[in-house]
């Protein structure tokens, strides 16, 4: 048993190994689209396109800057709770809708109404129903999110493999059991890629909401930064708005992901794993 | 309707599975219709018919899988196993714990479902280093020997084979039939053995029963002399030979009508 603890223990290390190892592109990316940057900035002068290494002063002043902090924590936390909300409602109502085929067939057109209209739309209603509040930040973000893992959960449940339903019930899973041990497992590898877009998509919104509804927090500082024309900070705030999303994706998502498909890893021959 | 009545070997007191007149629709289509069987305790019966005529259907009715239609299913056993066509393997969890996943429905605690799984592993031979590879990572053999170790975990009283070998190669399929009589002759399980396989079924079973092609009822059987795993290739090959020639309730086991192939 301690054997199969190790080996478990091992593929991680392994896989967090690799992970940190696949680092190394991202730098050498991250240092293209620098130099790509710096072109644009001798090009263009400081005004349209400030210095990489000036903006990312600035980014270092941001968060030396105490009233920064909190600003910029404002529009995680928001972008996060709204995720969350969006996440679990969406992720529920997915799999009610998925289990019974009359509600899934009910909600299908409200899933298209609510990703056809354009979240700007939603801050706008949300500017009138909350005014300026977390309320409207957190609803808009919701509200674009929600539908991504409905579609997600509602898919997963419809792609189950009925045969190992079949299985279960033969060796006496009731239900709740199946559900627990078979349907959720299979619904999670087809929410997570829907979440990791709705992560994605709260941030922008929640910047986005925050501009436009006056609510402070990041969308707020850029707000201010355009008013004074403020190149140099408008463009540190979207830097930290990107590097916000990446510590949340890389840190939260992808570890979650990476434990739930392991054995879609051991697939791979060795040679090609990404 | 056109049931085939025949004189099934009914009313034995020990049977520890009894359906009666068991019928199965599919959206208004009848599948299955007025089967009666009995399996007596330690008795391995294999059930063989032409392709798509309702033996899978029956097997599902019997393992509780599907409900029937009409009729009734008595079950005088306690612990069942079942081992399909696929292997029907979790594909995220490993081998060990795909074998233990019975036990685990069962609440048995971790440590002991993980025990018992090595000992059934062990009884497939199935070696300890597999045990922690995912079903992608394994052979199909390896995968059916999982499937069949998961069906023993339970230390089951009945168990249910839906066609498990069809997809296997012929040295393959032999070693599986194998594992299966020893693990019966050993564990002294009953089970229903669904195959179109002659051969398989005079390897592997006590007695053969027939279905009608079109799931109407069993239409007769045949009880094989000596007990599974005594009888030799030759002797194997005799009774199949003679089935087919000289009996009339094998005529259209191997008709194929891919049209009713679910």
């Amino acid at each position: 048993m301690s054997g199969r603890v190790e080996i478990g223990t091992a593929t991680r290390i392994g896989r967090i190994g690799r992970f940190l190892w696949a680092g190394w592109a991202g730098v050498a990316a991250l240092s293209l689209f620098a130099a790509l940057w710096s072109a644009g900035h001798r090009a263009y002068g400081a005004f349209i396109l400030p210095d990489p290494l000036a903006t990312l002063l600035a980014v270092g002043r941001l968060f030396a800057d105490e009233r920064a902090r909190g600003i910029a924590l404002a529009t995680g936390l928001r972008a996060i709770e709204g995720f969350a909300l969006a996440a679990l409602l969406g992720t529920i109502l997915g799999l009610v809708a998925g289990y019974s085929a009359a509600s899934l067939r009910l909600a299908r057109p409200f899933v298209t109404l609510l990703l056809g209209v354009p979240p700007i739309a939603w801050i706008v209603l949300a500017m009138i129903w909350f005014g300026s509040t977390d309320a409207t930040i957190v609803v808009t973000v919701v509200v674009a999110g929600l539908p991504l893992a409905f579609v997600g959960a509602a898919e997963g449940v419809a792609t189950r493999d009925r045969g190992l339903d079949d299985m279960a019930r033969a060796y006496g899973a009731t239900a709740l059991q199946r559900f627990l041990t078979l349907g959720l497992r299979h619904v999670a590898a087809h929410v997570f890629p829907a979440l990791t877009v709705t992560l994605g998509s709260s941030f922008k919104v929640a910047v986005m909401a925050e501009l436009l509804a006056n609510t402070g927090g990041i969308g707020g500082a850029l707000a201010r930064a355009r008013a004074d024309l403020d190149v140099e900070t408008a463009t540190a705030w979207v830097l930290v708005a990107v590097a916000g999303l990446v510590v949340v994706e890389y840190g939260m998502l992808h570890p979650i992901r990476a434990e739930l498909e392991r054995w879609r890893e051991a697939a791979r021959p060795w040679g090609v794993k990404r | 309707m056109n049931t085939a009545a025949c004189p099934i070997t009914r009313g034995e007191a020990d049977a520890v599975l009894r359906l009666a007149r068991i019928g199965h629709s599919y959206l208004g289509r009848t599948v299955v219709d007025g089967v009666d069987l009995d399996v007596s305790r330690s008795e391995v019966v294999a059930l063989v018919g032409p392709s798509g005529c309702g033996k899978s259907t029956l097997v599902h009715v019997a393992a509780d899988v599907t409900s029937p239609t009409r009729g009734r299913v008595e079950r005088r056993f306690d612990r069942q196993g079942m081992v399909f066509q696929d292997p029907r393997l979790l594909p995220w969890a490993t081998a060990l714990d795909n074998i233990a996943y019975p036990l685990a429905l069962a609440g048995v605690a971790r440590a002991a479902r993980r025990e018992r799984a090595r000992a059934a592993a062990a009884r497939v031979e199935l070696a300890e280093e597999d045990l922690d590879k995912f079903p992608v990572e394994l052979s199909g053999g390896m995968r059916q020997r999982t499937a069949i170790a998961r069906a023993l975990v339970v230390a089951p009283d009945f168990v249910f084979f839906d066609e498990p070998f069809t997809a296997l190669d012929v040295a393959l399929k032999r070693r599986m039939q194998d594992l299966v009589i020893a693990a019966a002759s050993e564990a002294r399980f009953s089970a229903l053995f669904v195959t179109h396989d002659l051969a398989e079924a005079a390897r592997i079973a006590d007695r053969i029963v027939v279905m009608d092609t079109n799931g109407r009822g069993l239409v007769g059987e045949r009880r094989l002399p000596g007990r599974p795993g005594t009888r030799d290739d030759a002797e194997v090959f005799r009774l199949v030979s003679g089935f087919l020639a000289d009996d009339p309730l094998f005529r259209h086991v191997n008709d194929v009508d891919e049209r009713r192939r679910a």
